[in-house]
This record gives structure tokens, sequence and C-alpha cells, in this order.
């Protein structure tokens, strides 16, 4: 199954509501997923590059954090929210303190890098997910989350969605991929890195892999529904983008809202209802093979 | 002329109020606010009760239906009037997927679109959808009528038997053993009949529609057919 929600803003008067309305449509989709819940959220724009990291508890994170000072010779600004903590660092930074970590930090996960991309996700009801991130008060333009019931692979943290293999982009899914092995070798030579066997963050790796290599993210999802084998309805999030896509069958099921001051997804239609002036909106169920792609300007 | 808020009295006590409805009700006119696209709303009715829901609906509005007239002032999920056995549904938004999916009788109309699989396995319903159908609409549809106001869209009729399939618009491509067949005067006269009961007749030109029905060439086990198994 899985729940699925996503929440595109037009009017930036929104965007201090950005955390809260997603954390309620999050909470309406537990029925079609109570195993974990994750989701990323575009908010305020750094000079450098954020890194969410994940680790086991707030003390490792705290290590982890002064670790990385002493290796960067200064001072690291670190949000610590329950298991995760974003840092900000200088852009030529990132792949230090990324060396770093993987060679001396071994429970820490970069689980997102991104200018303004933050991911969170755990294991547990999607409710305790979002109110242990502080989900609710958190702010931005664009936002998309994942409530998971999983089939393909276990309960864990790291099998729970978003999926991110590139700056600011990340990728939910409903579905499975059956080709996911196959192309997970084709990208692994093109240099897209893994971190898990999931199937899901080989799509998020095929996007990131044609976006690298000149697509927009339209083209990106056109392309995938000839290269990727399987069923799927994805959300995908880029700096500025949000796009929505399913596979030829439709299987899996999909509800869009649109309005003159947002786009919003949802697994079904009762995510939606809180949204702000949803009786008005136009309420539509996405084409099969047709890319949905809004781009903020 | 009961009015239920479905927000704040909860799903369950109004399917139950609806089941508990005898045959000789005077309340015969129910007005259902805020479905919030709540799933299974007035699933398994069995009187001949009016029913209207003000707002979108989730999977399984009015299934199983029998003899309620059943109109939902929105759009609807998943199944909306599957397996429904008699009485009257009308969508005045769109519906998805699998709309009046093996349904053994009554009549289901859609005044938007229907998404994939509209009348899959239908068994005797009449449906009539006055925008657009999606693919693999009547997959082996054994009895009743599907006809669509619009296009039809990939793999109408796949498998089908003697679902009788009535298209105005155009049909993206036909399943396998579903085939285009003539309009003579009995299907122009069952076609008239539909159209009266969906209120649309002399408002849409019979002359405008084509015919899809079985070859019927699936029907039984066939040795030259061995190799597509």
């Amino acid at each position: 199954m899985c729940g699925i929600v996503g929440l595109f803003l037009k009017n930036p008067k929104l965007e201090p509501q950005l955390g809260a309305l997603l954390a309620d449509m999050l909470k309406t989709m537990t029925d079609r997923g109570p195993d974990s819940a994750g989701f990323a959220v575009y908010g305020s724009d750094g000079a450098g590059v954020k890194l969410t990291l994940r680790g086991p508890d707030a003390g490792a994170l705290a290590k982890a954090v002064s670790g990385l000072e002493e290796v960067l010779g200064g001072s690291v600004s670190a949000t610590a929210r329950d298991t995760h903590s974003v840092i900000a660092l200088a852009s030529d930074q990132e792949e230090t303190a990324r060396a770093w970590l993987s060679a001396n930090a071994p429970g820490i996960d970069v689980v997102s890098a991104g200018k303004r991309m933050e991911i969170y996700k755990e294991t547990g009801l999607p409710e305790n997910v979002a109110r242990r991130f502080d989900l609710s008060t958190m702010t931005g333009t664009h936002g998309i989350g994942h409530t998971r019931m999983a089939t393909e692979s276990a309960v864990t943290t790291n099998g729970a969605h978003p999926f991110s293999t590139g700056l600011d982009e990340c990728l939910v899914h409903n579905g499975s991929l059956s080709n996911h092995n196959d192309m997970r070798r084709r990208l692994q030579h093109e240099g897209i890195t893994f971190a898990t066997k999931n199937d899901t963050e080989v799509a998020a790796g095929y996007l990131s892999w044609r976006m690298r290599e000149g697509a927009s993210l339209k083209d990106a999802l056109e392309s995938s529904l000839t290269d990727l084998d399987g069923f799927f309805t994805f959300v995908v999030g880029t700096e500025s983008g949000f796009a929505v896509v399913r596979d030829p069958i439709a299987c899996k099921p999909a509800v869009m809202a649109e309005t003159d001051d947002y786009v919003a997804f949802g697994s079904e239609y009762r995510a939606l209802i809180g949204l702000p002036g949803i009786d008005k909106a136009r309420v539509f169920e996405p084409e099969p093979a047709r890319v949905y792609a809004w781009e903020r300007h | 002329m009961p009015v239920y808020d479905l927000r704040s009295a909860g799903l369950r006590d109004l399917n139950r109020q609806l089941h508990a409805l005898r045959p000789d009700t005077n309340e015969t006119h129910w007005t259902v606010q805020n479905p919030d696209g709540a799933h299974a709303i007035a699933a398994g009715l069995d009187a001949a009760v009016t029913v209207e829901i003000e707002g979108n609906v989730g999977y399984y509005c009015a299934g199983m239906n029998k003899l309620a007239n059943v109109v939902i002032h929105g759009s609807a999920g998943t199944g909306v009037a599957e397996n429904m056995m008699s009485g009257f549904v009308h969508v005045k938004g769109d519906v998805s997927q699998s709309a009046g999916a093996t349904s053994h009788g009554g009549m289901l109309v859609v005044d938007g679109n229907a998404g994939a699989r509209c009348g899959i396995s239908m068994k005797g319903i009449d449906i009539l959808v006055k925008g657009s159908i999606g693919h693999m609409s009547a997959f082996m549809a054994q009895a009743g009528t599907l006809t669509v106001l619009g296009d039809a869209g990939e793999a109408l009729g796949d498998s089908l038997y003697e679902a009788r399939l009535y298209v105005r618009g155009s049909v993206k491509s036909l399943g396998a053993d579903c085939i285009e067949k003539p309009m003579r005067d009995e299907h122009r006269a069952q076609l008239a009949e539909k159209l009266k009961a969906a209120g649309l007749l002399g408002e849409v030109g019979i002359e405008e529609f084509r015919r899809y029905g079985s070859a019927r060439t699936l029907y039984h086990f066939h040795v030259d057919n061995a190799g597509a198994y």
C-alpha cells in the first residue's frame, strides 16, 4: 500500500503553514502506511549546503558534530531534532565532511544534502514521526511526505521514504519496481551511489542521473516511463520543482488538487480535506503515463 | 428528511441507520454533509430511499447497492457502485477507477469522466458516462451496457462476453476479442432507452454512437491459441 502526500505552494503567504498542513495530510494517510513515515521540506536557503544527519540518539549526533568541527577547523551550526540533525556547511566542506563521517562515525547516516531541502524519516506511526521532528512548525515552499507499509524490504529507517540521491532532490514512491537490480548496476557504472537495496532509491538515482546529464525534471520523468519497469506513483521534489507521474497501468491511487495558492497531491482525497479552499479547488486524478510538473519562478 | 453530518457523527453510525431502514420507512430522503472523501459511504443499502451526498467521496461509495437512489454532488474514488444489484447512482463529478465493477443491475450515471477499468467484469448494470473513460474499461464484461458520450482509452472491452458497449467518441484501442459491430434497430432502441433513463434522450444523437462487442473467439479453449498462454 503506502500513502503519499505533497504540497507545492504558489502563494508565499501560506509558507509559514507548510509544515502544519503537511503534518495533517501525513497523519490522514496512516491507514495506508503505519510502519514508518518521512518527509522532505524545502525551507530556508542557506549560503552553502545543508546536510541532514541521522543517528541513534542526540548524543551520538552531537559527538559527530564536534568531530566535524575539529576536522573542518571551525564551528559547525547544527539544528538537532530528535534522531536527526541538520548541519550547515560551506559548499567546499561537504566532501571532507562526508569522508570524515563515513570513516569515523559508523552509526551516522547522511539522509540528504541540499541548499534548501531537509529530510526526516523514522519508523513508527506517521503522527508520532511528525511530532518527534516538530513538522508542524516547519516552514517552506514545498514538501513531500510518505507513509510506508513495507512490502519489499524490512521496516527500517533507511527503508523509509523520501529517498535522496542528489542535491535538493527527493522522491517518494507507492508501488514496486521489478528491474531495480539491473538499473542499479547500470547507474553505479554512471557513478551514482546507493545506500540501500531498496527499489525506490534506484528510481531516485535514475532521476538524479538523468538530470545530471542535462534533462529537466519533466524530461527525466518522461524517460522513466520507458526505463523503469514495475508499478509506481512517484512524487518528486527539486530545489524549485514538484512533479508527479504514474505508471501506464495506473495501479496506485492518486488525487490532485490545484488552486491559485497551491498544488497538492494525496494518495486519497481524504488527505487533502484540511487544505484551505479545498472546496473550490480543481480536484482531478492524474492520468496514467503523463508527467505533471510545476516549477517556482 | 434526515440530515447527517458525517464529520461530526461518523460513518458507521450513518451506515447502520441506513441499513436499518425498513421497506415502508417514511425517511425516504437523506442528506449527507461533509463526506470528506470517506470510504464506503452508503454502501450496502437495501431500501428504496434517496441519499444525497454533498461533496467528494472515497472508495466504494454506494457499493452493493439495492433499490436506493444515491446522488453524489462531487467526485467519487475507486469502485463507486461496485457490485450494485439495482437502484440508481448518479455522480455529478468524476469517478476514479473500477466504477460499477462487477455490478449485476441498476444504473450508474457519471456526469464527468471515469478513470481506468470502468465497468470491469460488469454483469448486468447499465453505466452511462457523459465524459470519457480510461484504459481497460469493460474488461471481461459479461452483461449490461456501457454508454460513453466521450472517448474510450486503451484496450476497451478486453476479453468481454455479452456486454454491449456504445461509444460516441474515439476509441484509443480495442482489447483482445473486442470488435466493432453494426448498430441495428434493436441496439438503437436499447441505446435510446438508456439515454432516456439518464435523462438525455433527444439531447444526443443516437446515430453518433458506434457499437462494440465480443467476437466470441475466446469463449472456449482453442488449440491454435495454445501458444498465446
